[in-house]
């Protein structure tokens, strides 16, 4: 469910080694989650439960973190990576409306993943497209003049 | 300590320096309204419940951190004062399920008496909810986060006293919930389900799993023969479930309220500690004769066997291999029992009054059936079964004081101090004592080993041979022992474990509330009922004889490692 099998050993190695080197020092956590973070671009559950085995603390520490600071994500990007912008301009002329309508086809809330691992929903300041507002863009493809009737439309061409 | 002198509502109160406005104002009768604050354990200042005015200062204090000092002026009961706590329970009131008829907490319940203290009759902030789903997924403890008004009191209490921290607070914001690590199911983390977190919960967001209606069906099928055992813990507590004062002695009651309850026969959970203490203290001089492992630790408290199988698994071989009374209760009740009465064990269902969330959980283990049958079917903490009272209109203050039955009624003073930390060792050492010196015990009390410290040890003389012995109660202590053993800094050679603060006297299943001051008071009566048994040592006991004479042949014999031994499983950390 979501982690798939890694084609990232590499990643996992330095990872724990890095935990290695802070055996028992509760004071490592937040550096080595971000280390965590930057390496895979979000916190496996399995390199959480190895911090804290090793710094010697309650797994409950370690997600609390991981949950408390926004900065940590718990699951991978999705394939498709939607932003949502919510600027100014955008929030005007209905991104909110657009937004909660990706929220109800996709399941999820906006910050997260859905299960399959294919669509990241997020939700940004501005993508500097104030004039097609509402905007949104799909990794790459910008969508402009969104409507929430779209949403459905533009998923369908991410399969 | 040096004592300074403030006033408090135009009061002067003398404290010690380095108290809280709190403190100060508790000692001078001031009622400060608090939610989050639990003694010693919880002072973080989080839900604001119990902020003053304190001249000098802007903004509004709260009164369990700020300290006191020289000159200090508080006001306690000011238009600002009054107005800010109560937009605090509004807030706190405004995104709360308001179920109080139906809540296992109604009446019992912080959240709502404050709400009535203070005169809430409206609550003029709309609240967001967010809905969570509730957790029933063990035998012992529900969290419904839906009532969680994040005062931290459980996390304080699982990590400071039990050393676990399986719950704690994630996210923030709004969407800040008390939840377990990867919102997992309870029965999913390493939780030992002893209920020190139901007992501090001010309303009804953790509680014991309720197995009340179970029960009511069995005792209402005629083809059912419904027995009962209480445990040493409860005759000292459950009277204040009828608001009787902590430490008042209820045994008589207790019995009588079973028998209208229509539990026949009433046993003793004494009975089976008894024989525990045979098995364990011939296990100990055993292990001791022939080079067993050493230190033999006990094994009657659930919370701390699931505890050392999560955490300290590489030292299951120093357990002792006897089942807890409960068990070992049942274990007798659907064979020798069952064979005496000739009534046929499919037939039996035995029911236990325990302290204890976890003794839900140990009664379900699979190993649990040595008679051929589920050995206990239901577990019901102490105020499961004051509700129980109180649903049948059995008036408590006029019943009368009744006897248990026989056989397994009979039990001695060794039996009833199993309810207090230091007890099963205290019962232990009377026997192996005259066991091993072939002398008799002038002096049964051992008071090396009683009271509230958290690690207490005593090397006691066995007629020149010196045992060395510890007794530890809440697993952070355990914890400490542990690791000592582990690294070879001590040599005993025998440890009383028990997960609760104060043992079972302070178990997670026991009235709430539940603190210092009424485990100390429950603790003093459990020593009297010791006082007052005619026999106060557990190979006197004569139905244990008995038991031995006419079924079991001795202990440690093949039957007994039959029905009254066990193993353990190594479970995760995480
Ligand atoms: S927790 Fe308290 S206030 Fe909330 S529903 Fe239960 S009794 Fe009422
Ligand atoms: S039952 Fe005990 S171990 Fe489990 S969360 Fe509550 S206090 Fe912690
Ligand atoms: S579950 Fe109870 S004790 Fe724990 S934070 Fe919530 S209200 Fe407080
Ligand atoms: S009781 Fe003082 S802040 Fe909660």
């Amino acid at each position: 469910m979501g982690e798939q099998a890694c084609a990232c050993e590499e990643k996992y190695k330095e990872i724990e080694e890095a935990i290695g080197e802070y055996k028992g020092d509760r004071s490592a956590l937040i550096p080595l989650l971000q280390k965590t973070q930057r390496l895979f671009g979000y916190v496996p559950r399995a390199v959480q439960v190895k911090i804290a085995e090793e710094l010697g603390i309650p797994l409950t520490d370690v997600y609390g973190t991981v949950t408390f600071y926004s900065f940590f994500s718990l699951k991978p990007k999705g394939k498709y990576n939607i932003q949502c912008c919510n600027g100014t301009a955008c929030y005007v002329r209905g991104a909110p409306k657009v937004i909660e309508r990706f929220e109800k086809e996709l399941g999820i809330k906006a910050g997260d993943t859905t299960d399959d691992g294919k669509y990241s929903l997020q939700v940004v300041r501005c993508l500097g497209a104030c004039g097609l507002s509402p905007t949104i863009m799909v990794n790459q493809d910008t969508h402009a003049r969104m409507k929430p009737d779209k949403v459905p439309e533009v998923l369908k061409k991410y399969v | 300590m040096a004592l300074v002198t403030l006033t408090i509502d135009g009061k002067k109160v003398e404290i010690e320096e380095g108290a809280t406005v709190l403190e100060a104002a508790r000692k001078a009768g001031i009622d400060i309204p608090t939610l989050c604050f639990l003694e010693d354990i919880n002072e973080i200042g989080a839900c604001r419940m119990c902020v003053v005015e304190v001249k000098g200062t802007k903004a509004l204090q709260a009164a369990c951190v700020y300290p006191v000092s020289n000159g200090l002026e508080v006001h306690t009961n000011t238009p600002l004062v009054r107005a800010s706590r109560r937009l605090t329970l509004e807030l706190l009131l405004s995104n709360h399920p308001y179920e109080c008829p139906t809540c296992i907490r109604n009446l019992n319940c912080e959240l709502q008496a404050l709400a009535e203290k203070l005169g809430i009759r409206e609550v003029r902030v709309p609240g967001i909810r967010e809905e969570f789903k509730v957790d029933d997924s063990t035998p012992s403890i529900v969290r419904d986060p839906n009532k969680c008004i994040l005062c931290r009191r459980c996390v304080a209490v699982c990590e400071q006293i039990q050393g676990i921290k399986a719950v704690a607070p994630m996210n923030r914001g709004f969407k800040s919930v008390v939840t377990t690590a990867f919102q997992q199911p309870m029965a999913d983390v390493s939780c030992v389900l002893c209920g020190q977190c139901t007992l501090v919960c001010p309303v009804g967001a953790l509680y014991e799993h309720d197995d009340i209606d179970k029960v009511w069906k069995a005792l209402a099928d005629p083809d059912k023969h419904v027995i009962v055992q209480t445990a040493p813990a409860t005759r000292v507590t459950v009277g204040e479930m009828f608001g009787m004062e902590p430490g008042t002695i209820s045994t008589g009651k207790m019995v009588a309220a079973l028998r209208r309850l229509g539990f026949n026969p009433v046993f003793d959970t004494d009975f089976a500690a008894d024989l525990t203490i045979l098995e364990e203290g011939s296990e100990l001089i055993e292990r001791l004769e022939h080079g067993g492992k050493l230190p033999l630790i006990t094994s009657c408290s659930p919370g701390w066997i699931k505890f050392i199988e999560h955490f300290y698994p590489d030292l299951l071989d120093h357990l002792s291999t006897c089942k807890s009374p409960q068990q070992m209760f049942g274990a007798i009740a659907k064979t020798y029992y069952a064979q005496k009465v000739g009534v046929d064990p499919s037939k039996i269902v035995v029911v236990s009054i325990m302290p204890c969330t976890a003794k839900k959980f140990e009664c379900r283990r699979p190993e649990m059936n040595s008679s051929g049958f589920q050995d206990v079917d239901y577990v019901l903490t102490t105020r499961e079964f004051g509700r129980m009272v109180k649903q049948a209109g059995i008036d408590w203050n006029s019943l009368p004081e009744e006897e248990y039955d026989d056989p397994l009624g009979v039990s001695t003073g060794a039996g009833a101090i199993f309810g207090a930390t230091g007890g099963v060792m205290e019962a232990a050492l009377r026997t192996a004592y005259e066991l091993v010196t072939g002398k008799t015990l002038e002096r049964l009390d051992y008071n090396e080993v009683r009271g509230l410290e958290g690690i207490k040890e005593a090397t006691v003389d066995f007629d020149g041979l010196q045992v060395k012995v510890a007794v530890a109660h809440t697993l952070s202590n355990a914890r400490k022992i542990l690791d000592r053993v582990k690294a070879g800094e001590v040599n005993y050679h025998f440890i009383e474990i028990m997960a609760c603060p104060g043992g079972c006297l302070g178990g997670g299943g026991q009235p709430i509330p539940t603190n210092t001051e009424i485990r100390k008071k429950r603790m003093a009566a459990i020593y009297e009922v010791d006082k007052n048994m005619p026999l106060r040592k557990s190979h006197e006991n004569p139905a244990v004889k008995m038991l031995y004479e006419e079924f079991l042949g001795k202990p440690l014999s093949h039957k007994s490692h039959e029905l009254l031994h066990t193993h353990y499983t190594p479970r995760p950390k995480y």
